[in-house]
């Protein structure tokens, strides 16, 4: 949570200067008063207010909300639906034109990915990973990598040499590596730095 | 187009008064330039541009049905 703790004159000009400070709304923010301002007599006795103030960003409620903006902007009406996983939190898109926000091989839903974890987490201390879907796209990108993985593990053996593949965003790396990690006839390992970074099957016995 | 551009790059910074949006016009590209304050500079641009690259990606995707191809430029 980011939290300041002003002194100044009086109680509202230390809680303008700390929402200045916090670049937020007094609704997003829980206001403390640990001293009031004293006027004191002739200059004597005067104490100046302090004030904590904590900011209360939700980081979900600032993902959908980030969400539906570009996604309106983009000229795509969304309605999002909210749902908790054991990887994450899950913002599920529906809309009739989701396919702008798919993209090819899901390069714009993985953009928004990144730009909506970043904004989400960005004013709070704590780091939310957020997922986005639309229409079940992960479920059946995950098909397909799963057939993907285990066509070119049968291929890396058949020539007996290591096979790389396309450069993949990280969650879909891990599709491969978890579909080949049973297979003892193949190794997998990434290689590369991101967003670059690629997955390469090698035959055990090379 | 810009408004999209703003609603994202406002979201990411932390001085989103500086932010300013041009837009270049020619016959087979537009170029927005976009500028911010100084020190959310690595806000919008990122690890090795990977910001800047998301953002790119997004406004493409949103631009695919004009007919111009679309430029942003980080000044």
């Amino acid at each position: 949570m980011k939290q300041v703790t002003i002194t100044s004159k009086s109680v509202e000009e230390a809680v303008e200067e700390a929402l200045a400070q916090l670049r937020a709304s007094k609704d997003k923010v829980e206001i403390e008063i640990i001293e009031e301002s004293k006027k004191g007599f002739l200059g004597l006795g005067a104490k100046p207010a302090t004030v904590k103030v904590t900011l209360n960003a939700d980081p979900l409620e600032e993902a959908v909300q980030f969400l539906k903006e570009v996604a309106s902007k983009m000229g795509v009406e969304v309605d999002v639906t909210v749902k908790e996983d054991e990887e994450g939190t899950i913002l599920e898109m529906a809309s009739e034109k989701i396919a702008i926000l798919i993209g090819k091989r899901g390069q714009t839903l993985n953009a928004l990915q990144y730009l909506t974890n970043l904004v989400a987490n960005k004013s709070s201390d704590e780091f939310k990973r957020m997922i986005l879907d639309a229409e079940n796209y992960r479920e059946r990108r995950k098909e397909t990598l799963e057939k993907l993985a285990y066509r070119l593990a049968s291929k890396a053996l058949k020539i007996n040499k290591k096979v790389s593949l396309e450069p993949m965003p990280s969650m879909e790396r891990k599709v491969i590596h978890m579909t080949l990690k049973s297979n003892s006839k193949v190794q997998t390992s990434s290689e590369g730095s991101e967003p670059h970074r690629r997955v390469i099957i090698t035959p055990t016995n090379e | 187009m810009e408004e999209l551009i703003e609603t994202i790059v406002k979201a990411l910074v932390d001085h989103p008064d500086d932010v300013r949006i041009e837009e270049v016009e020619t016959s087979s590209m537009v170029t927005y330039q976009l500028s911010v304050n100084s020190e959310d500079m690595g806000k919008v641009i990122g690890k090795q541009g990977r910001i800047a690259k998301a953002i790119r990606t997004v406004i493409n995707a949103a631009g695919t049905n004009e007919s111009k191809k679309i430029n942003l430029e980080i000044v």
